[in-house]
C-alpha cells in the first residue's frame, strides 16, 4: 500500500533522510485516519444494527417469556422437543435443499441455451427470463396465491381443461410445500441464470476448440470442460442460495402462513409468528438462531470460495 | 488412386462441414424453442397478474369461461387505486423509504469502498471480510432483536425505522461491488492526483466516482431494488396504514378478513412492480455487469 510515496525514498541522499521520513510517517498516519474516518459510516451502521442485534438475540433467546428471568437454554431445549419445531426443521432443509437443486439445473440449462443464441438477441431473452426475479416478491407470491385460490384457481382450469380433476394447492401439507418451492424456483432461477451465462462467457473458447480437435463430443466437453472452468461459481452461487433460500421469508408467510397444520413453516415464519405474533420474543430469537449453524457453515464455504477465485484470477 | 483418395477425403470434408453446419443450425433452433417454453412457463404469473387487473369484480366472481383471458377489460381498478388515499400513502412512503435508504447506502458504501480499496488502516482487511460476511446475515435472522431496538429508538410504527434499517441490507453488497470497481482503477491516475495536489475527497469525486459510474449505477439499482421490495421489517414493524410501505400495504389493506377484491389487489401489484420492472429495462446491463464482476473478474 506504499503507492505514491515510493517515489522519493530511493532518491534520497542519506543525509537527508531524517525529515522527509518522519513527515512520510505522518503522511502515512494521516492516511489511515482518513481511511478509518471514510469507513466510520459503515463500522458504525454494521455494529448497531448488526452485531449488537446478533449479541443481543443470543442474550435475548436466554430469557423468559416476559423478558424478567434467566432461563438459560430451556428455549432451546423447549423448542427441540415440539412437534412443531421438528416440522420446522424438515421443511426448512426440505424447502432449501429441493429449491436450491432445482434453481441450479434449470438455471444451468438456461444459461446453456442462452449461450447457444447469438449475443445481440440474449439480451430481450435474458430480460423476459429476468422479470420473475424483477417484480418484489411479495407481490408476486401474492399472484401465485391468486392462481392456486380454491375457488377461482386459474391452474385448476386448466386441468380441468385437459380431464384431471382440481388440486386443493394449499389446502394439503404435502402439495402446499410443493406450491412453496414451486414459486422459490420460479424466483430464484433467473439469479442462477444470469451468473451460469457469465461464467460461460468467461471459458475459453480456445479450450473448446482444443477439445473438439481431442474428439471430445458436446457431453465431453460439458464435464471435462465446462463444469471444471465454472465449478468455483457453481459452488459460490449455490452456496449463496442457499443461504438467502434458508432464510426465505416472504413466500411462505404469503402463500401459506405456516398452515395446513403447520407443515409449511420455515424457521423465518416461525420465529414471525411465535415472536412477533403470540410476543415471545425469546423464543422466536432462540428459534431464528438455530439458523446460525448452517449459514455459518454455509458463509465459511462462499468466503472460502470467493477468496479461491479472486487468487485464481490474480494469478 | 491418390486423386480418388484426395476427392474422397474432399468429399468427406464437405459432407462433414455440411453436417455441422446442419447441426448448429439445428442446436440454434432447438435452443430458440426450449428458451420460448421456459419464458412462457416464467411469465404466467406476471401476464396473469396483468389480466386480472383488467378485470371487473364481477367477471371475477363469475368464474365463467377462461380464467386467463379479460373478456370485458376495465381500468375501474387502477382508477380506483389511483383514488384511494391509502394506496397513495403507501406508495409515497415507498419512495420516500427508498431515496433515504438509496442515499444513504450509498454514501457508506462509496466512501467505505474507496478507504477499503486504496487507503489501509490497522484491521482494513479484516473489515473488508467481515462486510462481505454481514452480507450474508439474513434479515429474518436478525428482526427480532432489532424489534427491541427500534422499540428503544421510538421508532415502532413509524417507516423511518425502515430508513435505518435498510442500509445494513444495500450497504454490504453495495460496498462489495465498489470494491470492485475502485480496484480494478489503475493506481497511476491517483498518484497523478496525488502530485498534483489533489486531496482525498477530491481524488474520490474528481476520478473515482466518474471513472466507476457502472459501479455506482448498479450499486444503486441493488440498493432500489432491497428498499423497495422488502417485506419482513415493514410487516413486523409497521401497523398502521398511514405508515405501511407498498408491500405490507397492498397484502393488509386490500384484503380484509375473507374478502379478496383480487382484480384492485393484481391491479396494486401492477403498479407497484412498475418502478423496478422500468428500471431494469433501461439498466439491466449495467447491473447484471455489476453483479457477476465477482463471478468473472473476482
Amino acid at each position: 500500500m506504499a503507492d505514491g510515496t515510493s517515489v522519493p525514498v530511493g532518491v534520497m541522499a542519506p543525509g537527508a533522510v531524517a525529515r522527509p521520513r518522519g513527515s512520510m510517517k505522518k503522511f502515512a498516519q494521516r492516511r489511515s485516519t482518513i481511511a478509518f474516518c471514510l469507513c466510520l459510516p459503515l463500522i458504525l451502521l454494521i455494529a448497531g444494527f448488526v452485531v449488537y442485534p446478533a449479541f443481543y438475540a443470543i442474550y435475548l433467546s436466554m430469557l423468559n417469556k416476559k423478558m424478567t428471568a434467566f432461563v438459560g437454554l430451556s428455549n432451546f431445549a423447549f423448542l427441540i422437543r415440539r412437534h412443531t419445531f421438528q416440522l420446522v426443521i424438515f421443511q426448512s432443509c426440505l424447502f432449501a435443499i429441493t429449491a436450491v437443486v432445482f434453481k441450479a439445473l434449470i438455471g444451468f440449462v438456461m444459461a446453456h441455451l442462452m449461450h447457444n443464441i447469438p449475443g445481440k438477441n440474449q439480451r430481450i431473452w435474458r430480460g423476459l427470463l429476468l422479470v420473475p426475479w424483477v417484480i418484489p416478491l411479495a407481490l408476486s407470491t401474492l399472484t401465485w396465491w391468486w392462481m392456486f385460490d380454491p375457488s377461482y384457481s386459474a391452474l385448476n382450469w386448466i386441468l380441468e381443461q385437459l380431464g384431471f380433476s382440481a388440486v386443493p394447492w394449499l389446502g394439503v401439507g404435502w402439495i402446499a410445500r410443493f406450491c412453496t418451492i414451486t414459486v422459490n424456483v420460479w424466483y430464484g432461477t433467473p439469479f442462477f441464470m444470469i451468473m451460469y451465462l457469465a461464467a460461460l462467457k468467461s471459458v475459453p473458447e480456445q479450450l473448446y476448440e482444443a477439445a473438439a480437435i481431442d474428439g471430445a463430443g458436446a457431453v465431453q466437453k460439458l464435464f471435462f470442460v465446462t463444469i471444471p472452468m465454472m465449478r468455483n461459481i457453481i459452488a459460490i452461487t449455490v452456496l449463496f442460495s442457499l443461504i438467502v433460500t434458508f432464510a426465505d421469508f416472504d413466500i411462505v408467510r404469503i402463500l401459506t402462513s405456516g398452515g395446513p397444520e403447520d407443515m409449511t413453516h420455515v424457521f423465518a415464519t416461525y420465529a414471525f409468528q411465535v415472536g412477533i405474533q403470540s410476543g415471545d420474543i425469546p423464543l422466536g430469537a432462540a428459534d431464528s438462531l438455530f439458523m446460525f449453524p448452517i449459514l455459518a457453515f454455509a458463509a465459511f464455504f462462499v468466503l472460502r470460495g470467493v477468496n479461491r477465485r479472486s487468487r485464481e484470477i490474480a494469478a | 488412386m491418390s486423386a480418388t483418395t484426395f476427392d474422397a477425403a474432399q468429399s468427406r470434408a464437405i459432407s462433414h462441414r455440411h453436417s455441422l453446419h446442419r447441426q448448429r443450425a439445428w442446436a440454434l433452433w432447438g435452443s430458440y424453442v426450449a428458451l420460448a417454453v421456459f419464458v412462457v412457463m416464467f411469465l404466467v404469473p406476471p401476464f396473469y397478474m396483468v389480466m386480472t387487473s383488467l378485470k371487473s369484480s364481477a367477471e371475477i366472481s363469475a368464474q365463467k369461461g377462461d380464467p386467463w383471458i379479460v373478456h370485458h377489460p376495465t381500468l375501474a381498478n387502477f382508477w380506483y387505486l389511483i383514488t384511494y388515499p391509502n394506496f397513495q400513502t403507501y406508495y409515497l412512503n415507498s419512495v420516500i423509504v427508498t431515496v433515504f435508504t438509496v442515499v444513504i447506502s450509498m454514501v457508506i458504501a462509496v466512501l467505505a469502498a474507496f478507504s477499503l480499496a486504496r487507503m489501509s488502516f490497522w484491521g482494513s482487511q479484516t473489515l473488508a471480510t467481515g462486510v462481505f460476511l454481514t452480507y450474508l446475515i439474513p434479515a429474518s435472522l436478525l428482526f427480532l432483536p432489532l424489534f427491541r431496538v427500534i422499540g428503544f429508538l421510538g421508532l415502532i410504527n413509524s417507516y423511518w425505522c425502515l430508513v435505518l434499517l435498510y442500509p445494513t441490507l444495500a450497504v454490504p453488497f453495495c460496498t462489495w461491488i465498489m470494491i470492485g470497481y475502485f480496484s480494478s482503477i489503475p493506481k497511476e491516475l491517483d498518484e497523478a492526483a496525488l502530485i498534483d495536489g489533489a486531496g482525498y475527497l477530491q481524488m474520490l469525486f474528481k476520478i473515482f466516482i466518474p471513472v466507476a459510474m457502472p459501479g455506482i449505477i448498479a450499486a444503486t439499482i441493488f440498493a432500489f431494488t432491497v428498499a423497495w421490495g422488502q417485506f419482513l421489517y415493514p410487516l413486523a414493524y409497521l401497523y398502521t396504514s398511514n405508515q405501511m410501505v407498498l408491500t405490507v400495504g397492498i397484502v393488509s389493506d386490500l384484503i380484509r378478513g375473507d374478502v379478496f377484491e383480487w382484480g384492485k389487489i393484481m391491479a396494486a401489484n401492477v403498479l407497484a412492480s412498475l418502478p423496478p420492472i422500468l428500471i431494469y429495462a433501461f439498466l439491466m446491463d449495467y447491473y447484471v455487469a455489476g453483479l457477476t464482476a465477482g463471478a468473472t473478474k473476482g
